[in-house]
């Protein structure tokens, strides 16, 4: 089914005076299954300013075609992690995605991240990836007494793991893996993350527990370093290499 | 329907219901309700610091940072709870360190500190460092270390479930606590939750403006929810424009920015806040920076062919500098805009960022049905609450400390309250009027589009009670509003379905929206006098003698079911600083 709308009003903040509009075609995954058992494509034809957003695009096809269109979204500039997809058929923000980046002469396909249970359209079931965070231990722990003022450390051991502590939990990395897509039973990149965050913070002291948690089955050594993760990661994080210097410290035990 | 028991309940997941929730989970059995996952909360957007008179890298005490919170809110301040939220700040910025929180750290290894606006040595002399923080993410590491000890205390979620009613049960003539209903988005289905106490703890209202840093969900549900059951909303016409925002689009770019050396220039390259603020310069409080940069664009000095924006120009400033302290906003220049901020200013426009105003509360977090009379088991923290230690004007790096001051004062008054009294009676069909509202949304067969409205709503914000305001256009606001509303009557919504039906939420977010920009606009109608964010160019000057107080507006009913907006005011507490003349 195509919906086509002819008009040009009602766009995102970034349109003023003479914009210059492109006619662009979204294919969408739709799945509802108050509505029907299997998911199927469909198209939606918009005109827009090819500087705008998916995000900006998704909108104006829910707010003015199609209010059943069901996808998540907050803060619109890539900080809260909520609308990662599959774009093009690679994992990325709709916020931080602006259509001239992904050729919109040819449909541009849109749909829910892999390897989490589509509940409806691009909303997934986040749960089992939020229990493989909390699986690992995500936070600092500390023994003896508390200092009276902050626990000093150096600008150097603050640096060592400031690249994972940009993690945002939208789950791009962990829904572009390979592994993962075939057995949802491995950690995912982004818990690994979350471990490496805390292995490498000097204060911390649970290192050893977490790269137990990490040496299990479904663990570190899932990992086939297909840079899959590292492609997807819309905060710029060297996910496989995080992964690796797990790897590392499991086999040297020095972190 | 389902029905929850809990001794505690939260509402929201941002800095201030973790913060309260880690608290109140230790000393009673708490729920924290929230529609986004936690960390999808908007405390993740704020970037540049949180403020604390640590002295790690210079001379700094709590009293100077009491005074310029006093200055910065234009003296509508209550000096008490300012100096609770200066002296306490020491506190939780170290409570959070040892929660694991990565701060920049100092050469020798302490939390480091920066410049930020309005914050200054000895009231006012230059500019100090007092906001710690962590490169231009400071929100997302505070709202991570938050959740992440969440996950520790074992906190219990649920997540997307929308708040969409406050239960209050009268038992001898007092107004009690009694829950809250929340609507399920997964489902469609509504939960009552009983509780002793409730916090609400469910951020701010800035979506009814179109340029705006907020996030979409910002819709005031928990201010909403407060003044449909009769409660007060104070100083309402007290809204912040931070002073750069991506231009037309309202991202925000940190002050940390212009703590770094950044400076703001118009279109004829000049350093136009020289003018405006001899001694702090760009570091000006941000009520006074978002007027300056308005003041050149209207006098003609503006940036580009239309003129509507000046420039954030960070190319003085060393490339590593920028990559190490600001590396999120220089990104967020390249993704949006296309420009390489090493080399180019960044075109930049006051953004609509923070409601000073919202739901009276004393220092305790307890919520104020009058001037005075506390709700008996309601609290309140963060930017859903007016305490008020904003007052007029909040300073950069205030709200992420107000977070956590507040919101851990009243998990911990919530729970103590919690711990000795009983449950409240829940009131006879006690999801009643979240079902009507839902069913008659699912089944209007009206006409009214909820993105028609809402776009209108925005563009009468953004037009008439902005920056810049007069009785004409706040009255224009008023008309168009009350107009709105009718309207909105008669939306309807496409999907019907229950399951994470979420045009459903949008449509009762919009009625939100419609409510409180109705509440700001009147009650910046009645402030006849330029205090701090609010502004009125038929009447330039603060006034102290009529206006040295807060605003209170009350929802009246009348007996044919009419509502009007009835105005009261509450004085300001006054301790050690008598107002002055501000200047930076």
């Amino acid at each position: 089914m195509t919906t086509t709308l002819d008009k040009t009003e009602g766009l995102g903040p970034a349109v003023a005076g003479a914009a210059p509009y492109i006619t662009a075609t979204f294919r969408i995954r739709r799945f509802n299954p108050e509505v029907a058992e299997e998911a199927a494509w469909e198209d939606f034809e918009i005109e827009i300013d090819p500087k705008e957003r998916v995000l900006d695009a998704l909108h104006k096809i829910k707010w003015e075609m199609d209010g059943t269109l069901t996808f998540r979204r907050s803060c619109a500039h890539g900080i809260c992690g909520s609308d990662a997809m599959r774009i093009n058929g690679r994992n990325r923000l709709a916020c931080k995605t602006l259509i001239k980046d992904i050729n919109p002469e040819k449909p541009i396909t849109v749909e829910a991240i892999k390897g989490l249970t589509v509940l409806k359209d691009l909303v997934v079931d986040m749960e089992p990836f939020f229990q493989a965070y909390r699986d690992v231990m995500p936070f600092l722990v500390t023994t003896g007494n508390e200092p009276t003022r902050e626990r000093l450390q150096s600008a150097e051991d603050r640096e060592r793991f400031d690249d994972t502590t940009k993690c945002i939990l939208c789950a791009a990395c962990t829904s572009s893996c390979p592994v993962f897509w075939n057995d949802g039973q491995y950690f995912g990149p982004a818990a690994i993350v979350n471990a490496h965050r805390f292995i490498f913070d000097s204060r911390d002291e649970a290192g050893e527990q977490r790269l137990e948690i990490l040496n299990d089955r479904d663990g570190v050594w899932r990992c086939r370093t297909t840079f899959n993760c590292t492609d997807a990661c819309p905060r710029g994080i060297e996910v496989t290499k995080a992964i690796q210097e797990v790897k590392r410290a499991l086999i040297t035990r020095r972190f | 329907m389902k029905i929850h028991k809990y001794d505690t309940v939260i509402v929201g997941a941002g800095g201030a219901g973790m913060r309260a929730a880690i608290e109140s989970t230790k000393r009673s059995r708490t729920a924290v309700l929230t529609k986004l996952y936690p960390t999808r909360s908007h405390t993740g957007a704020a970037q540049g610091g949180m403020a604390a008179a640590l002295a790690n890298v210079e001379e700094d005490n709590w009293e100077w940072h009491t005074f310029d919170t006093v200055k910065g809110g234009d003296y509508l301040v209550d000096q008490d709870a300012a100096e609770i939220l200066a002296k306490e700040a020491i506190d939780a910025v170290l409570d959070l360190e040892k929660m694991g929180l990565p701060f920049n750290r100092t050469p020798g290894g302490t939390i480091d500190q920066r410049r930020f606006g309005g914050h200054s040595r000895n009231h006012g002399e230059a500019p100090v460092r007092r906001s710690c923080y962590a490169a231009d993410r400071t929100g997302h590491m505070i709202l991570q270390t938050l959740y992440q000890n969440c996950v520790k205390e074992g906190v219990e979620f649920y997540n997307e479930f929308y708040v969409l009613d406050l239960l209050l049960s009268e038992v001898d003539g007092v107004k009690r606590t009694a829950g809250v209903v929340a609507y399920d988005l997964a489902t469609g289905e509504i939960h009552v939750f009983q509780a002793k106490a409730v916090i609400f703890a469910s951020g701010g209202n800035g979506k009814f403006y179109k340029v705006s840093s907020n996030a979409h969900t910002l819709t005031g549900d928990g201010q909403a929810a407060a003044w449909r059951r009769g409660l007060p909303l104070e100083d309402m016409e007290f809204f912040q424009f931070h002073p750069t925002g991506i231009w037309r689009m309202g991202i925000l770019l940190t002050e940390g920015a212009r703590g770094e050396g950044g400076i703001l220039r118009n279109k004829d390259g000049e350093r136009f806040m020289e003018k405006y603020a001899p001694v702090m310069k760009d570091l000006a409080s941000r009520d006074v920076v978002s007027r300056s940069i308005y003041t050149e664009i209207r006098e003609g000095r503006g940036c580009g062919p239309e003129g509507d924006h000046v420039f954030l120009d960070l190319t003085h400033l060393p490339p590593e500098q920028l990559d190490a302290k600001l590396p999120d906003i220089t990104e967020f220049a390249r993704t949006y805009l296309g420009i390489e901020p090493y080399t180019d200013p960044i075109p930049i426009q006051p953004t609509a960022h923070y409601a000073m105003g919202g739901i009276p509360t004393n220092v305790q977090g307890e919520v104020l049905l009058d001037n005075t009379t506390v709700v008996p088991g309601l609290y309140a923290a963060g930017e859903v609450a007016c305490v008020s230690v904003h007052g007029a004007n909040r300073l950069g790096t205030n709200s992420l400390l107000d977070i956590n001051v507040f919101g851990k004062r009243a998990g911990i008054a919530a729970a103590e309250y919690a711990a000795t009294a009983d449950y409240v009676e829940l009131p006879e069909d006690p999801a009643s009027l979240v079902v009507e509202q839902v069913e008659r949304l699912r089944s209007s067969t009206g006409t009214e589009r909820v993105t028609e409205i809402r776009k209108a709503l925005q563009d009468t914000m953004d037009k008439n009670v902005m920056v810049f305001r007069t009785e004409q256009t706040l009255k224009e606001a008023v008309d168009e509003i009350a107009a709105l509303r009718k309207r909105y009557k008669n939306v309807s919504v496409q999907d019907k379905g229950k399951r994470f039906n979420t045009d459903l939420l949008e449509a009762i977010e919009l009625g939100n929206l419609l409510e409180l920009a109705e509440v700001t606009a009147v009650s910046a109608l009645a402030r006849k006098e330029s205090r701090g964010g609010h502004y009125r160019e038929d009447y330039p000057d603060r006034d102290d003698v009529n206006f040295m107080r807060h605003t209170m507006a009350y929802r009246e009913v009348d007996a044919d079911g009419n509502e009007s907006i009835r105005l009261d005011y509450k004085p300001v507490v006054q301790t050690r600083y008598q107002p002055m003349e501000r200047k930076y």
